[in-house]
């Protein structure tokens, strides 16, 4: 009683003279980061769906008399050691990072938010059962966890697309769980039923909306990481093969070049870093858009 | 230490054993279930005279689905991971030959990482707009940048152009700086971050208001009280940090030309070496589950009001 | 004379630190102010402009002296309180004609004097310990750093017998054990002590308390009131008060500043400032205090008016205020009967049968129509337990509850949905019940089943009228809203469903006074026009006693007293309601009405 009088006196924990300054400063401050963010993710898209838009060039095609030329006429990125334009392999590979970093980032959330629901109900024993599942799959550590999935399942797109997928059910499931705990736990939810609401009404009007309110905004930031395990993968030669112009095999192929040619090893890696970072950007905008939502 | 904390403490071990077994479980179902002959599974590109033969006195193949499990969990609680059919070793040694290394690699990293990270939390916490911004700026480049590009372009500055470090290899700590601060960067922008907001957060608190009543500064405040608040979070991430580590080494030692678990492990996959490829996977897992079991604790130690429950 | 006293004070001081004498009292009220603030303005730059948060406030605060700082929140108090020891953090813009702080002046301290009076001349004590005191310290650690951090004290062993003299001094029995717990550990009476005892551990001469008693049940903030109050007294220190609550303040306070929007509006000696108050906002705040003497009428609307201005001198003020409408006799069948009704929960609060925790034992009573009941008892009481039983959201072990005539308790929810309309609730916290997705039509509307939505938003603003928002506010979500506002949409969705009983659970204890009174207010008029029976539940006897007709007293689970509000307020039986009512510091205003 004394303790829930105190929480209503001033938000929880926290000193009612605390200068939020700081923290209002920071949050006008992205704003410009948030519209180029968001351009540069609309220039993905755009390289996915339409990359004859952005680059006249073939990306499989190599042209054996300009082999290694310097970004410069003609080659905004250069060439590669195969005569390819490195510009025109980069934009090509925007749609594997994507539909890649989409596609497994959609496996984690689908499963995750399943797992998390049913973990956030009132059994403590599905409960259990749940959040041990969940440490045994988080204890493989990402890559190696690919790795095993490759070595059963095969190489490619689609197999490193389900093992980071797997290996980020985790991530969801936790924060759902705890998330739905929160808001089955929160007084509009216990009282609902005096405005006369069955259980189900309450589950789908109240406890789901509610517990979900984060997942769009974890995805977003996650499918930055997604990005960064799958090109990662593909370096390592586990998804795509070369001449797949893939951000990551294109790294994997440059370093043999590195002490002669730097563009080959620089421009795709500057690509996965923006698109990384531009996710980021991107999500956490959302998450501070909606702050004031959290349950 | 009160009854209570030795059952929670007894608890978290005994979750941790569940884990342990559970990912053991897991790696011998993943065997089995797929396609195909587990047989021809295990011999991965092989077939020479006597292969089949071996295999299936060593796994047990002929015995019930049951008996293979049961000697499989066996096994590997007591470190046998079997025989790796491609290099004709035992699987335990090759790992163990392989694996200082990466250990040295991933600890120089995880250190370095986390000193960078204190620091720099310390230092910009709470402070005026430019500083954070700066450091929220940065943090967010490293995060975001794939280990193996920051390993290429530090290879091309230091090792090819400036040529004060080695290129490859693993000879003296030289060999092992670039490596080591290539994995550590990308780990420092992700606790650094954690870090910051974590310490924000405590400063916010009203304890802290009385602390500074008591004319402490903001070193003496920050060092003695929010570092121990901000620490929490960052133990809970602990464990995932570590997987994080591990599997970064493996891309990292590719970069690098570095011997280790890394390069073992992908030769492995490519060409279907199942029993290593197991073996680390499980090793790892491991790892994992008794780092972060041992973060458990200590997050116990640290916070009080958890040693009731 | 003067000079001979100082000269004594600086005498006293200077002696070894680790005896603590009391100053003679010749010299405790003598000597130069401890804080002597002209003019002190204090403003923020805030996203929407600059704000200045105090105004030209003058402040003195002599050795020995209790002063209180009294208003509402926004008053500005916290922020001057704070400003004396520069904690008034970053982005603060302070200006004052006069800034000394222990004779000099401190507009031009540095950072580094700052931090060597903090703790050392002046303590600072906040609200609630648990969140007060660094929970990963231990209590021995925490009181002890100012020792150990200003070196006040060399050894160890030293500092350690200096806070179990500290612990002792607050009043903490067994000081020993007390060292090496934590906040968590204590019970809230301890742990404000604790507090106290971590910001006097430097033998500070000034000693600040903000909202020190705020969230505690009334028996602990008289004890930690005697603590404060034995610390200036017994030792001579100085003490600021911070406070919303007038009442507690009477008891200590030798001087009164009251506060409102960043301006002092009245100061004086503490029973001038109480009996004969001037300025109106101060009038306004007593008499918005609810009371025995302000039943059946609006706390809100509360003024002074001249009686009779007998010789040019003196003139009378007699407090008066308008009424309620009247109630309607209540005649008809009880509307909630509440039969030896028991509950018990398991150790760490699951619900269940077997050993553990008794929250409630053979509690019973009944609700007639248009009645209101008040229900009063502390923390750990069982009042809640009781609240949700009655709002059928717990089952009871043992007893029955009938609403309206039908079977309530231990049916299937589905057997009383029908009923579920008859019965409704205003929370203590608003916000966390309802939905952060919801605009306050959306949450009104929850309680508007089976009506188009034309009917039911045009509905929707006729309720909203009748609890005194605009229908303006009908796609505003409750986040923006005031405290006030919030409630009153609270009240408003349970109005929709046209209840015959609405359990009231501490409506009103997070509000200020004034909006309090509003909202009382509110309640009381609409439970006259409407005649709905309320359930009434707080921890503010006064409260109860200005809005209820009936009065339960729970004391651990139990029912220890029950009748009509007068008998058992004003003439007790039970030792418990005696005890309680001693407590609670008396009303302010026992004006005739």
């Amino acid at each position: 009683m004394t303790s829930s009088r105190q929480a209503v006196l001033d938000a929880p924990g926290r000193d009612p003279l605390a200068p939020a300054a700081a923290r209002r400063v920071s949050s006008r401050l992205p704003s410009l980061a948030v519209m180029l963010s968001a351009l540069f993710v609309l220039l993905l898209i755009v390289a996915t769906a339409a990359p004859q838009w952005l680059t006249p060039h073939d990306p499989l095609e190599g042209d054996f008399l300009a082999v290694l030329q310097p970004p410069g006429s003609g080659h905004l990125f250069g060439t590669d050691r195969l005569g390819r334009d490195v510009f025109a392999r980069t934009v090509h590979g925007a749609r594997y990072s994507l539909c890649i970093g989409l596609g497994s980032t959609a496996i984690s959330v689908f499963f995750g938010v399943l797992l998390g629901v049913a973990a956030g109900q009132k059994s403590r024993l599905l409960d259990e059962g749940i959040s041990r599942v969940l440490d045994v799959i988080s204890s493989f550590p990402g890559v190696l966890l690919a790795m095993l999935v490759v070595i059963f399942l095969g190489q490619g797109m689609a197999n490193i697309a389900i093992a980071v997928g797997i290996a980020g059910i985790p991530k969801f499931g936790r924060v759902v769980r705890a998330q739905t705990q929160a808001v089955r736990g929160a007084d509009y939810v216990t009282h609902a039923c005096i405005y006369g609401r069955s259980r189900l009404q309450v589950f789908v009007r109240h406890v789901l909306p509610n517990a979900l309110v984060a997942v769009p905004v974890t995805a977003t930031i996650y499918v930055g990481s997604t990005i960064l395990a799958t090109s990662g993968l593909s370096f390592l030669g586990l998804g795509p093969q070369p001449p797949t112009p893939e951000w990551g095999v294109m790294l994997a192929e440059s370093r043999d070049v590195l002490r002669v040619a730097w563009w080959p090893g620089v421009f795709p890696g500057a690509a996965i870093t923006l698109t990384v970072i531009a996710f980021t950007v991107l999500g956490h905008h959302l998450q501070r858009r909606f702050e004031g939502r959290q349950p | 230490m009160s009854a209570a904390l030795w059952r929670s403490v007894a608890g978290r071990l005994g979750g941790s054993v569940v884990v342990a077994w559970g990912s053991t479980t897991a790696a011998f179902v993943a065997l089995h279930a797929l396609p195909g002959n587990i047989a021809d599974i295990l011999a991965g590109d092989l077939d020479y005279p006597g292969l089949r033969e071996a295999i299936a006195a060593e796994w047990g193949l002929d015995r019930s689905l049951a008996a293979q499990y049961v000697d499989f969990v066996r096994r590997i609680a007591l470190g046998d991971f079997g025989t790796s059919y491609e290099l004709r070793r035992p699987v335990a040694d090759v790992v163990a030959s392989q694996l200082w290394p990466t250990l040295q690699l991933a600890a120089a990293a995880g250190v370095l990482a986390l000193l960078i990270a204190v620091g720099v939390a310390v230092l910009t916490a709470g402070r005026g707009r430019l500083p954070r911004a700066v450091a929220s700026l940065v943090e967010l480049v490293f995060a975001s940048t794939p280990v193996f590009w920051l390993g290429i372009l530090l290879l091309m500055g230091f090792s090819f152009t400036l040529q004060w470090l080695p290129v490859s290899g693993a000879a003296g700590w030289q060999a092992l700086v670039l490596p080591a601060v290539t994995l550590a960067l990308p780990t420092a922008g992700l606790l650094t971050q954690v870090l910051r907001e974590a310490m924000e957060k405590t400063l916010e608190q009203p304890f802290v208001v009385t602390v500074r009543a008591r004319g402490l500064g903001e070193w003496r405040l920050r060092t003695r009280h929010v570092l121990r608040h901000a620490a929490l979070p960052l133990m809970t991430l602990g464990g995932w940090i570590i997987g994080g580590l591990l599997g970064g080494a493996v891309i990292t030692e590719k970069v690098f030309g570095r011997p280790g678990l890394g390069t073992v492990t992908l030769n492995a996959v490519l060409s279907h070496d199942v029993p290593i490829v197991l073996a680390v996977v499980l090793l790892a897992a491991f790892v994992h589950v008794a780092a972060s079991t041992l973060l458990d604790l200590l997050y116990v130690l640290i916070d009080p009001r958890l040693r009731a429950s | 004379m003067s000079s001979f006293t100082t000269f004594e004070a600086l005498d006293v001081r200077s002696l070894d630190a680790s005896s603590s004498m009391p100053m003679p009292p010749s010299v405790r009220k003598a000597g130069a102010p401890l804080v002597d603030i002209e003019g002190l303005t204090i403003g923020f730059d805030g996203p929407a402009g600059p704000t200045t948060v105090v105004d030209a406030v003058d402040l003195q605060i002599r050795p020995g002296e209790c002063v209180a700082l009294v208003g509402e929140s926004g008053s500005g108090k916290s922020v001057t309180a704070r400003s004396l020891l520069d904690l008034v953090g970053t982005g603060a813009r302070m200006n004052a004609r006069r800034f000394h702080i222990d004779g000099a002046d401190a507009l031009r301290f540095d950072a580094s004097t700052w931090r060597r009076l903090r703790g050392t001349f002046a303590g600072l004590v906040m609200q609630d310990a648990l969140v007060s005191l660094d929970p990963l310290r231990s209590i021995g650690q925490e009181v002890g750093e100012v020792l150990a951090h200003h070196r006040l004290l060399r050894s160890r062993s030293a500092i350690a017998l200096r806070v179990r003299e500290t612990l002792a001094r607050v009043g903490i029995a067994d000081p020993e054990a007390r060292v090496t717990q934590y906040a968590h550990q204590l019970s809230g009476g301890l742990r404000q002590r604790a507090l106290i005892a971590a910001a006097i551990a430097g033998e500070p001469r000034l000693l600040i308390a903000d909202e020190p008693t705020t969230a505690l049940d009334a028996s602990i903030q008289k004890q930690v009131i005697e603590v404060l109050g034995r610390r200036v007294h017994d030792d001579g220190a100085g003490l600021l008060l911070i406070s919303h609550d007038l009442s507690v303040v009477a008891e200590i306070a030798d001087r009164v500043l009251v506060m409102r929007a960043g301006r002092v509006v009245e100061s004086g000696p503490t029973n001038e400032v109480l009996s004969r108050p001037q300025h109106a906002y101060t009038r306004q705040l007593i008499a918005a205090v609810p009371s025995s003497s302000s039943r059946g009428s609006r706390l809100a609307s509360a003024r002074f008016e001249p009686v009779r201005a007998v010789d040019a001198g003196v003139t009378e003020m007699r407090l008066v205020r308008d009424p309620l409408p009247p109630r309607r006799a209540a005649a008809g069948a009880a509307v909630l009967e509440v039969d030896g009704i028991g509950k018990r929960f398991r150790r760490g609060g699951l619900a269940g049968s077997g050993a553990g925790f008794v929250a409630l034992h053979g509690v019973s009573f009944s609700i007639g129509p248009g009645e209101v009941l008040g229900l009063v008892g502390e923390s750990g009481s069982g009042k809640s337990t009781c609240a949700k039983i009655v709002l059928g959201l717990l089952d009871p072990d043992e007893g029955a509850v009938r609403l309206l005539g039908q079977p309530w308790s231990g049916q299937p929810e589905r057997a009383r949905r029908a009923l579920r309309a008859k019965l409704q609730y205003i929370p203590q916290d608003p916000l966390s019940s309802f939905d952060p997705r919801y605009t306050v039509s959306e949450v009104i509307a929850e309680n508007l089943a089976g009506r188009s939505p034309t009917q039911a938003r045009s509905h929707i603003g006729t309720l909203l009228e009748q609890v005194g928002l605009g229908a303006g506010l009908m796609d505003r979500r409750p986040r923006t809203l005031s405290g006030g506002q919030r409630q009153r949409v609270a009240i408003a969705r349970a109005l929709a469903a046209e209840p015959a009983l609405i359990v009231c659970d501490e409506p009103v204890s997070a509000l200020d006074v004034s909006i309090q009174a509003q909202v009382i207010d509110l309640i009381g008029e609409l439970q006259s026009r409407l005649g709905t029976s309320l359930l009434f539940i707080s921890h503010d006897i006064h409260l109860v006693h200005h809005i209820a007709d009936r009065v339960l007293v729970l004391s651990q689970g139990q029912v220890v007293e029950q009748g009509p509000v007068d008998d058992v307020f004003l003439r007790p039986c039970h030792s418990y309601t005696r005890t309680l009512l001693a407590a609670v510091p008396r009303p302010l205003a026992a004006w005739p009405g």
